[in-house]
């Protein structure tokens, strides 16, 4: 299978605090990856490193074997192959749902308004939020507003999502919304690391569970492997709390 | 005794929050209530121009209808300039004025907030611009540029008229001022708006233009009106040099006929101006709250 995103023993410091030492990690294409752990684990920290929307301090990230720590890579060109979902939606609130979706492929992929609007109505569509385009953001629910993000990172036709605890600010009553959506992407293949707490989910939907503890990969493996028979005592820890 | 709350039924009763007092300041009695205080206290403050041991004197130098009259109107084969028209000359000024402030205030708060390596040299610069003309009291730059630019003899820069000096002084301290505000207004919005826009591909410049300034304006809008308003006034600052606007018409009038209605009429003048604009930022800053408040 081909190799969508690669991280090399990437190291990530904000001043003394050593965030990410020396994690590895790859993912190949249609395959979901969940990473796992505690708050202030250094999940987030990953994803933002792997969009380069932080610069690493030590280790390599290559996307399709090119890598993208070299001088002449534009950060902006390979972020419009990445797709970022954020805890908190982060949509625009000055502009309507459909104009959230049209900002990426108009401003960043200069393509046509005109071919880029049916587009993202379809995509709309598929997450029945059609008839809402037109509503701006705080009209929304928080489940609605979280899939319309999701939807506008895929209006960029990414060669991969990125999802930071997509769930996390959501009322319980919306987080299955959005998990809903996130099964029928993983069911059609799309390409996705996603740090979450939903232990159930990432055990439904994930090929690989990647469990980090203090900036380091402590154990990676099956769904199964991981949840059932976790090798190391930390993760068995972890998962004890969690339960 | 019982542990947790406990009321004696016998001092509960359905009244027991009514208040007098709240009563009374509703309804029609409190229509009335209002309409007296506002007669006592409006009316007090008149009655100080008629009690006050000076009152008729005051009257006569500052609110003398006929001389308020003849100072709006000006008389030109007297030679004397109308405070009406001198407005004309506050209001350019201003108009010319706000439109520059806009434009430079955003670029140097646009400047000062630049990560570029290239652009350090400019952002040293503005921030001691801020710095600078946020501190001299404007009358100070309006003296300094009107009477030290002509000195220079820079050509077309030392030809102008003293109300474009008096203008580009104005000019030069608001958009400190403005650039300020601007910067705030950046400030303010999210840094996940910023993230969410970088992650989508949008160039730094797109993520400002199309993202980050859009709901920066929109919350600095009331702040800036404020500004505005105050830059709407101090062109009356210009007319220390020498430039005949209401301020200065007033003055020439004051000292030709030895009354000093044309000061009120300027006054009267000004505030037409400004009270529109206060008055729609109240709304502006009304509206914004009901909105917030809609939200939580």
């Amino acid at each position: 299978m081909e190799t969508v995103l690669e991280l090399d023993a990437v190291v990530k410091r904000f001043g003394d605090n050593e965030v990410l030492r020396g994690v590895s990690l790859s993912l190949h294409r249609h395959e979901v990856v969940c990473l796992i752990g505690a708050s202030g684990s250094g999940k987030s920290t990953l994803l933002r490193c792997a969009n380069l929307l932080e610069t690493i301090d030590a280790g390599s990230i290559s996307l399709f074997g090119q890598s993208l720590l070299d001088e002449r890579v534009d950060p902006d060109l390979v972020r419009r192959h990445i797709g970022m979902v954020f805890q908190s939606f982060n949509l625009f609130p000055h502009l309507s749902v459909l104009e959230n979706i049209l900002v990426g492929p108009v401003h960043a992929l200069k393509r046509k308004r005109s071919d880029v609007r049916d587009e993202a109505l379809d995509l709309l569509d598929r997450i029945g939020l059609r008839d809402r385009c037109d509503d701006f953001p705080d009209r929304l629910s928080g489940g609605q507003q979280q899939r319309v993000a999701i939807v506008r990172s895929l209006a960029m036709r990414p060669s991969l999502l990125l999802l930071d605890e997509v769930t996390s600010a959501l009322d319980p009553t919306l987080v299955g919304e959005v998990l809903d959506l996130l099964r029928d992407l993983a069911r059609s293949g799309t390409t996705m690391l996603i740090a979450t707490h939903e232990m159930n989910f990432a055990r439904d939907v994930a090929h690989q569970v990647a469990y980090i503890d203090r900036g380091i990969l402590v154990e990676q493996g099956t769904p199964e492997q991981v949840f059932s028979t976790p090798r190391h005592e930390s993760t068995r820890a972890f998962l004890e709390r969690v339960r | 005794m019982s542990l947790g709350t406990d009321v004696d039924p016998s001092v509960t009763s359905p009244s027991m929050f009514a208040s007098r007092r709240s009563r009374l300041l509703r309804g029609r009695r409190g229509l009335a209530a209002s309409i007296v205080s506002s007669v006592l206290i409006l009316g007090g403050l008149v009655a100080v121009f008629y009690v006050a041991p000076g009152g008729a004197t005051v009257r006569y130098y500052f609110f003398n209808p006929h001389d308020m009259w003849l100072s709006f109107v000006g008389n030109p084969s007297n030679g004397l300039s109308s405070v009406g028209i001198g407005l004309l000359t506050n209001l350019w000024i201003f108009l010319v004025a706000e439109l520059l402030v806009l434009g430079f205030g955003l670029l140097i708060a646009w400047t000062r907030m630049s990560r570029s390596p290239v652009l350090l040299p400019f952002r040293i610069l503005a921030t001691i611009y801020s710095d600078v003309f946020r501190g001299i009291p404007i009358i100070l730059v309006v003296l300094m540029v009107g009477f030290g630019l002509p000195a220079l003899q820079l050509g077309y820069l030392s030809n102008q008229s003293i109300a474009v000096y008096g203008c580009a002084s104005l000019t030069i301290t608001y958009s400190a001022y403005v650039s300020e505000v601007f910067r705030a207004g950046i400030n303010s919005v999210p840094n996940g708006q910023l993230l969410a826009a970088r992650s989508l591909g949008l160039t730094n410049a797109s993520t400002m233009r199309r993202v980050i300034l859009p709901q920066a304006v929109r919350t600095v809008i009331p702040p800036l009106l404020n500004d505005l308003i105050s830059l709407q006034k101090d062109t009356a600052l210009v007319s220390v040099l020498g430039v005949v606007e209401a301020t200065r018409a007033a003055q020439i009038y004051g000292s030709t006929n030895f009354n000093f209605s044309g000061y009120t009429v300027a006054a009267l003048l000004f505030l037409a101006l400004t009270i529109p604009m206060t008055r729609f930022t109240d709304h502006l800053i009304a509206r914004d709250r009901d909105r917030r408040l809609a939200q939580t």
